[in-house]
């Protein structure tokens, strides 16, 4: 079961953004460098806008990040997230990956309880087909209460 | 006579037209395309000119009423201008303006329309998950859909590096609403709201209530430019555009509506900064000289963090700005969106807050300011380009 309903919509790779995908197929979660100069970047791009090499690697990301920013949604823009009101949709920074946020969900979170600058750690949620995308909780488990 | 400030002749708007508005699905016996093309008429109307007159239609990204079909709904016989300018949304709506000061001044182009419609009842709404978006895939299978839940991030960070709080969000959207309820062509016009109503609202997407949010709404907007020789004939009173500008500044991309990968100094911002210089320079201004403003307010929050980033206010001074009641009307230091903007009047992608910048410079808004000499107007905010533009009084 992924973490939103089958009926989601899920990731269309294209030719520029396709390794991301891939990446996360593995479940690694990878980011583009450049090659030349090793600046990161997201989304992907062709061609590295600091020093204009479109030679790439892709290196993958710590498993742990912080809540950059975050809004906790209430209304469903999709039937798919129905089931899930009221969620969160995060973005997540890295520690030494400058220049790049992911979009992402925070779980496992009552959703009063974020706040920016919360760690997180990465978890893969298997939405099918060899896919898989990468979601988020808090890196400490919330106090049962 | 035209007031020329500067070393060169500056376009002019010579005429406005609008559509009625209604909430989303009000317009059922006309189609978009129609209600836009009657928009058009209404403005040419407004300026004593005819079809025959246009060689320039100019509309912003996203835009399905195409130009070639306009042409020939509006028997227009010789076009030289059909543009379009790029942008996230609404970004581009004073983008459009600039492009026709930029082919007027050149020579390409002698009258323009720029003009908009959007009868979301008949297309998609935007508070809903909308296909084809740039970088999709970034986003949607992350149940990040909509522009509210998308812009709510930008807010939320800047609601935790400043101090403004909900109480501020409100005050722009009863503003919005206040002047409203002034203006019979609102499509909130009958309806007040309390402090008490925007607090037990329901939340959309954190921070922003419903409220916070624009209409979704069925209407249709435009004005019609022209060289400030040739609007020396306009049956209506001309007004002047003494700077028209749009851009972004770097690292934007799809930017919140997409990766969220702004650069970290510019996240929690409007993407307004950048513009803001060329925009007071060209026209020879400084923030101070504004009197009137209609700043696009897709969502409360973005109003706030214009209102710093065109330097009407310090960085983070915006919540204090607005709480000193400084955009109330009549007596606050900056009145804004006088007509009720799109929290409240109409959402046309901001082409309904030019007019309404016209009219402030004309003298009829309902809301009017009192000897207002300058407006000045936004498109789309926190988007990539975005645009923003002054008017001037005439005379």
């Amino acid at each position: 079961m992924s973490w939103f309903a089958d009926d989601m919509p899920r990731p269309v790779p294209h030719m520029d953004d396709a390794a991301f995908w891939e990446g996360c197929a593995e479940r690694r979660l990878l980011f583009q460098h450049c090659a030349g100069c090793s600046t990161a970047r997201h989304p992907p791009t062709p061609i590295c806008p600091v020093c204009r090499s479109s030679a790439t690697q892709w290196r993958e990301a710590p498993a742990h990040a912080e809540v950059y920013t975050y809004t906790v949604i209430h209304y469903a823009a999709h039937a798919a997230v129905k089931d899930r009101l009221p969620y969160v949709a995060a973005v997540v920074s890295f520690a030494g990956l400058s220049g790049v946020r992911l979009v992402t969900n925070l779980t496992d979170c009552d959703p009063g309880r974020v706040r920016i600058g919360m760690p997180v750690r990465l978890w893969w949620d298997d939405i099918g087909d060899g896919q898989y995308l990468p979601r988020f909780a808090p890196l400490e488990r919330e106090a049962s209460s | 006579m035209t007031v020329v400030r500067g070393a060169r002749s500056r376009c002019c708007i010579v005429g406005i037209g609008q559509s009625e508005y209604t909430r989303w699905g009000g317009i059922k016996d006309r189609s978009q395309f129609q209600v836009t093309a009657e928009a058009i008429l209404s403005a040419l109307d407004d300026a004593g000119l005819r079809p025959e007159d246009v060689d320039g239609l100019s509309s912003f990204s996203n835009d399905s009423n195409e130009a070639n079909l306009m042409q020939v709904a509006l028997g227009i016989p010789k076009l030289r201008l059909a543009s379009m300018v790029w942008s996230g949304a609404g970004g581009g709506t004073c983008g459009s303006i600039s492009l026709a000061c930029s082919a007027i001044e050149s020579g390409r182009a002698d009258v323009v329309v720029a003009y908009r419609g959007l009868c979301q009842g008949q297309g998609k709404r935007f508070g809903r998950h909308g296909q084809g978006r740039v970088n999709g895939n970034f986003v949607d299978p992350f149940g990040l859909m909509a522009p509210p839940q998308m812009l709510a991030m930008i807010v939320q960070r800047f609601m935790h590096l400043y101090p403004i709080t909900a109480e501020h969000l409100a005050e722009v959207a009863l503003n919005a609403r206040a002047n409203a309820n002034r203006n019979p062509f609102a499509v909130m016009h009958d309806r007040a709201l309390t402090r008490e109503d925007y607090f037990a609202a329901r939340w959309i997407a954190e921070p922003l209530r419903l409220y916070d949010c624009c209409l979704e709404t069925d209407g249709a907007a435009a004005v019609v430019i022209t060289s400030a020789a040739r609007a020396r004939d306009a049956r209506s009173r001309p007004v002047e555009i003494l700077s028209a500008v749009q851009g972004s500044g770097p690292g934007w991309g799809s930017g919140a509506l997409s990766g969220h990968n702004m650069p970290d100094a510019d996240y929690a911002s409007t993407n307004c900064r950048a513009l803001a210089a060329e925009l007071f320079g060209s026209a020879g201004l400084t923030p101070g000289d504004i009197d009137v403003a209609q700043i696009y307010d897709h969502f409360s929050g973005m109003v706030l963090m214009a209102l710093e980033d065109l330097g009407f206010c310090g960085k983070g001074e915006s919540g204090a700005f607005v709480a000193s009641g400084a955009l109330r009307w009549p007596d606050g230091e900056l009145p804004i969106n006088t007509s009720g903007g799109q929290l409240s009047e109409a959402y046309v992608h901001g082409m309904n807050l030019v007019v309404e910048g016209v009219r402030q410079m004309r003298g009829t808004s309902t809301s009017q300011v009192a000897d207002a000499k300058t407006c000045l107007v936004t498109g789309g905010l926190g988007v990539a380009p975005s645009s923003a533009m002054i008017l001037g009084r005439n005379g």
